[in-house]
């Protein structure tokens, strides 16, 4: 996984609660067994209509988004199905950022183990800038180091991240090689 | 004596390899089921890095996702066909156990665990599949997982877990005649919403729950991830000891009755805390229908979908009645469907398929429904074959099929079109889940069943001979 320490980018808002990994995802596209190549099947059927034609009132599709980098939710993001796909959509359209004031559990740890930061701020926070970036194009400056958010307007908004994950996406880790620096202790347990 | 401990605590400490202040612990899995759509980027992370499974034997395969519930011998879809080769593949590589699509034991792989004794109490279960939850009846701590995370077990038979809050669900009473499980565990999402058990494990106490079969004890802890928790789970008793004699996984004579007092320990201590503890009473619920997109917009049979002024999250109720085609105020029963699926892995076992049998029984669908049957293993397909209720259903006029997951999420050909609406037993109503632009009702089998007859939702109470 790539590590992330900044990120800067445009906001894409999306203006809805408890957004399922079938909406990120729909399944006629798990049937690949590679991990790339899902961005283009992200959000499917809110993106294009019966024909795979672009739905012009969806707002992704509208070129005032064209490059963001940056979401927007609200509450329960990420919640249904355990499948990785979603993460792997986000990131291969070129999400790197996640906002919401929740998360599923699920989601939340697929989206730490591919270099998506997951952020958890409150409600109103979330809606203002929701509302900002409906109505003009607008960028978020992450640093996640310090843990802090820049606006366009200067604030600074702090968000709240567990630090083992910090280190984790700071680093970029292999997991499974920190895992089995505890070989021995997994071979006790085995034999226990 | 030491303090009086949950279930979820005594598992969990069994479990832990390795512990640091501030990280989560690092648990050691049990059981390890894989599936054909969520493994093969796992399996080829472990070859980029030169990694190998480290306890196959601790790790069990099947194929049920996309698997055709009909002829199977020719499987027109390259893509599937490719992913379900590309995991016989992994598992004869890696020497693991597949319950391939001709095997005996093939099933929907939480319908398998139980059925062949590999899910026990106490056990740690991990699947790359958010309705493990399902194995939590039996008192295991079972959770689904990502791919990345799938990958991690398979080469280190461990994994990373911040330690669960515990809630504890009470449902006090009984449930009436006529209402299920899967009513109760709808009730249960729609009074306190589908992210209630977000960052907890659920266990599920209280009068109604020790009554309840393990059949609807699965069809309860099934659905936990719907109300946004990881794992639910239900302590051993009777019950489960009972269900698990005799299992092909399940050792015998001695060896058993041994264990069966150990799972038996597992049990929530008397004085136990919870993190949280919420309560529902059973004799207050009746049978449920979903009416929207997700599983918390559900609602009893005398019913009517939501009056728009009265609700929060307004734009969402009203994006929901316009996907599903409905007014606000509608009652339930005026809702007429075009599709029925009994199957998946809330409601696909032999006890299900009795109980919506026995409402089928000498009655025909509906002009115009199109209305199958989905058992959830190969196993218990043969089973109600013995006892005759493919007849039943087919003499109805329901298709009989293959087991697999089907219909629950469309990725064979069991497809809803399009705007057609659908009286399902599966757990998820989101849009399009069974089909682009399908509209899906989560109900029990009994209602099921009776929406079939009916060609609309009735109250399956007022049918002679309900089971209850
Ligand atoms: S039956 Fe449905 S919910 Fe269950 S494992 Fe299969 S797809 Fe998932």
């Amino acid at each position: 996984m790539e590590a992330i320490k900044k990120h800067k980018g445009l906001v894409y808002p999306l203006n809805r609660t408890n957004i399922d990994t079938d909406q990120i995802i729909p399944k006629q596209f798990l049937k690949r067994i590679e991990r790339t190549g899902f961005g283009q099947f992200l959000f499917y059927h809110w993106r294009f209509d019966d024909n795979g034609n672009k739905r012009q009132n969806f707002a992704l599709n509208k070129e005032a988004y064209e490059g963001v980098t940056i979401l927007l939710a609200g509450e329960n993001f990420g919640c249904g199905s355990s499948r990785e796909h979603a993460p792997w959509a986000l990131l291969d359209y070129g999400f790197r950022v996640i906002i919401a004031p929740s998360f599923a559990d699920i989601f939340y740890n697929n989206a730490l183990k591919n270099g998506i930061i997951p952020i958890q701020l409150d409600e109103e926070q979330i809606g203002e800038w929701m509302k900002q970036a409906e109505e003009t194009s607008m960028s978020l400056d992450i640093d996640l180091i310090n843990q802090q958010i820049t606006d366009s307007a200067g604030n600074n908004i702090s968000f709240h991240i567990p630090a083992y994950h910090k280190e984790k996406l700071i680093n970029g880790w292999d997991e499974i090689a920190l895992t089995l620096k505890h070989e021995d202790k997994i071979s006790a347990y085995e034999v226990r | 004596m030491g303090k009086p401990q949950t279930i979820i605590e005594k598992i969990w400490e069994k479990h832990v390899v390795h512990q640091e202040e501030g990280k989560p612990d690092l648990l050691y899995i049990d059981l390890h089921l894989v599936h054909e759509v969520t493994s093969p980027q796992a399996f080829e992370g472990l070859r980029l890095s030169n990694r190998k499974v480290r306890r196959p034997d601790l790790t069990y395969a099947t194929m049920d996702h996309n698997v055709p519930t009909q002829n199977r011998e020719v499987i027109k879809d390259k893509v599937s066909k490719k992913q379900m080769e590309t995991l016989q593949e992994n598992c004869k590589e890696h020497g693991i156990k597949l319950a391939d699509m001709f095997h005996p034991d093939q099933g929907i792989v939480h319908v398998i665990g139980p059925q062949l004794g590999l899910t026990q109490p106490g056990k740690t279960i991990v699947c790359g599949d958010s309705h493990t939850s399902t194995h939590g009846a039996f008192g295991a701590l079972a959770f689904g997982i990502g791919t990345s995370e799938v990958e991690h077990v398979l080469a280190t038979q461990t994994i990373w877990q911040e330690r669960p809050k515990t809630l504890n669900v009470k449902v006090e009473g009984e449930l009436g005649p006529g209402v299920t499980a899967k009513d109760l565990i709808l009730a249960i999402i729609a009074k306190f919403g589908v992210r209630f058990g977000t960052g907890y494990v659920i266990e599920y106490t209280g009068q109604a729950v020790r009554n309840l079969s393990m059949e609807g004890r699965m069809t309860v802890c099934n659905m936990s991830i719907e109300a946004g928790a990881r794992a639910g789970l239900i302590s051993p008793d009777e019950k489960t000891i009972e269900f698990l004699k005799g299992k092909e996984y399940v050792p015998d004579g001695d060896a058993y009755k041994q264990l069966a007092d150990s799972w038996l320990q597992l049990a929530t201590d008397e004085g136990a805390k919870y993190d949280k503890t919420v309560t529902i009473k059973a004799e207050d619920i009746e049978p449920q229908v979903s009416w929207g997109t997700n599983p918390g917009m559900c609602v009893p049979i005398s019913g009517k979908t939501p009056d728009l002024n009265e609700v929060d999250y307004r734009e969402d109720v009203e994006r929901a009645l316009e996907y599903m085609g409905l007014d606000e105020n509608q009652p339930i029963t005026s809702i007429e469907i075009d599709h029925v699926f009994i199957g998946s892995c809330t409601n696909s076992r032999l006890n299900d398929l009795q109980k919506a049998a026995s409402i089928v029984d000498g009655r025909k669908v509906k002009e115009n429904v199109r209305a199958i049957v989905v058992p959830g293993s190969f196993s218990i397909k043969m089973q109600a074959e013995k006892e005759g209720l493919d007849m039943i259903f087919k003499k109805a006029g329901f298709e009989w099929r293959e087991a697999g997951c089907s219909m629950c999420l469309a990725m064979n050909d069991d497809i809803v079109p399009p705007g057609g609406r659908c009286a399902s037993t599966s757990n998820r109503n989101f849009e399009g889940r069974q089909g682009n632009g399908s509209r899906t009702h989560l109900v029990s089998p009994e209602m099921a069943a009776a929406a079939a007859i009916e060609g609309h939702f009735v109250d399956v109470r007022k049918y002679a001979g309900v089971p209850s």
